[in-house]
């Protein structure tokens, strides 16, 4: 049960084409050394799901930057001017989604929950091909799930099976971006034995995680 | 020394907050009304990438890389603070566990409307969390420029896409503190160096004078430590 294997080894099994969550705000909770083994890698045509495209430098900003990403599904972008020139000269597809949608909408995805209801966005251009549903005297929008074929994910301690915990603000899309890929990969900056880390500090248990890889800054 | 134009909005609004209050501040503008808390009442402040209780900018010394607020500021945390997930966070948004939002805004209107994260083929940065928080936050206050480049803001209809529908409850500019109630906008006060006439001239929006329609007085908003506090700027 001991998933610990090198970051390349882990990142080979992402290919041309798929569509990878990952986790982080801004750069902070992005996993460093898998996007390192991505852009050695050279995988191409990349959707990516993620809660901002963060700066050119840092995060999946430096993914986007090396031109290996078709399409980014966040919250904000505006950090990232390359985004929007990239967006402009028709190299980069870009999907704006309000942040506790896309959040809930990645739960959903993880928890086999067919879609939620919400106010957020209700007369707005996020309405747009939306279904309204009315319960009692209240409208909600109905939002679907997303789910990816990978996640890459960045926790502060893992255990070998796969558990993990995030410290401080580096949870953010971590913990539910790890239940919603079908390949779970967690870079972690320290990785212990099965039992040293504290089960009340798990946060992420081991039966979402596929692989754990160690040395993450 | 005076206070500036955007300082003396972020000054009232921090009059607006409710000790025990937990309060979200946008990007910009809404987070200098953190320097002016009295400081009789205790507020919690929320960031929506995940932390309750922000304390103030962190110090080069104090800088610990995994802890940001939502701005992508290095911050301290205050006695008492939480860390949680993003699902967790936007459930205490959207659940009405928040009490107050600030957000600056590029147009607002006489039902409510804000208009905040676009200008079509200008700047499309993204909604973030403003939609979320529009929609969730059990009272929104608008804090914004009374006009942009002579052109009003406050206006009869918002003309940019929306962000949020029938939400924003109170607007604070440097000209003027307005309410938005179901019978339309009402102007409350109008802030030091402004005057009615100047109001009518730069506002597109109709409104309604308040019965008790108060002036500022500037000297009483610049009063001790205050002042002082507006010369950190």
């Amino acid at each position: 049960m001991n998933k610990q294997v090198s970051a390349q080894e882990a990142i080979s099994h992402i290919q041309d084409g798929m569509t990878i969550l990952y986790g982080g705000f801004m750069g902070v909770g992005t996993p460093k050394i898998l996007i390192d083994a991505l852009i050695e890698q050279g995988t191409k045509e990349l959707t990516v799901i993620g809660n901002d495209a963060a700066t050119p430098g840092a995060g999946i900003g430096r993914l986007i930057s090396n031109g290996q990403v078709k399409k980014l599904i966040a919250s904000h972008i505006g950090l990232n001017p390359e985004v929007a020139q990239l967006m402009n000269t028709g190299k980069l597809q870009v999907e704006l989604v309000p942040q506790g949608t896309l959040v809930e909408r990645i739960r959903c995805g993880g928890a086999g929950i067919g879609g939620f209801l919400t106010q957020t966005g209700l007369g707005t251009e996020v309405q747009e091909h939306k279904q309204v549903i009315q319960v009692g005297t209240q409208k909600y929008l109905l939002e679907l799930p997303i789910r990816a074929d990978v996640a890459i994910i960045r926790g502060t301690v893992a255990d070998t099976l796969g558990n993990v915990f995030y410290r401080a603000t580096t949870k953010n899309l971590n913990p539910l971006a790890a239940t919603a890929a079908d390949l779970v990969i967690v870079a972690a900056q320290e990785i212990v034995d099965p039992g040293e880390l504290d089960p009340e500090k798990v946060m992420t248990p081991c039966v979402y995680v596929n692989y754990v890889v160690g040395g993450e800054s | 020394m005076a206070l500036k134009d955007k300082e003396l909005i972020a000054w009232r609004i921090a009059q607006e907050l409710k000790d025990g209050d937990v309060v979200n501040l946008g990007i910009g503008l809404p987070t200098l009304v953190a320097n002016y808390i009295p400081e009789e009442i205790q507020l919690m402040l929320q960031s929506e990438n995940g932390l309750l209780g922000m304390g103030a900018l962190a110090t080069d010394a104090q800088v610990d890389p995994d802890i940001i607020n939502a701005g992508n500021q290095h911050i301290t945390t205050q006695k008492g603070a939480s860390y949680f997930h993003s699902a967790d966070s936007f459930a205490m948004i959207r659940g009405g566990h928040v009490d107050v939002t600030v957000l600056g805004a590029l147009q607002v209107d006489e039902l409510g409307n804000i208009a905040s994260h676009m200008v079509p083929g200008k700047m499309v940065p993204g909604m973030g969390g403003a939609m979320d928080l529009i929609a969730g936050a059990r009272r929104v206050i608008v804090a914004m420029l009374h006009t942009a480049k002579g052109e009003a803001k406050i206006l009869k209809e918002c003309s940019l896409p929306l962000t949020g529908v029938g939400k924003v409850n109170m607007i604070v500019t440097e000209k003027a503190v307005m309410e938005v109630t179901s019978h339309g906008l009402v102007l409350k006060e109008i802030m030091p160096g402004s005057t009615l006439d100047d109001i009518f001239a730069t506002t597109e929006a109709s409104f309604f004078l308040a019965e008790n329609l108060a002036l500022n007085d500037r000297k009483t908003l610049e009063g001790g430590e205050d002042g002082d506090q507006a010369s950190n700027f």
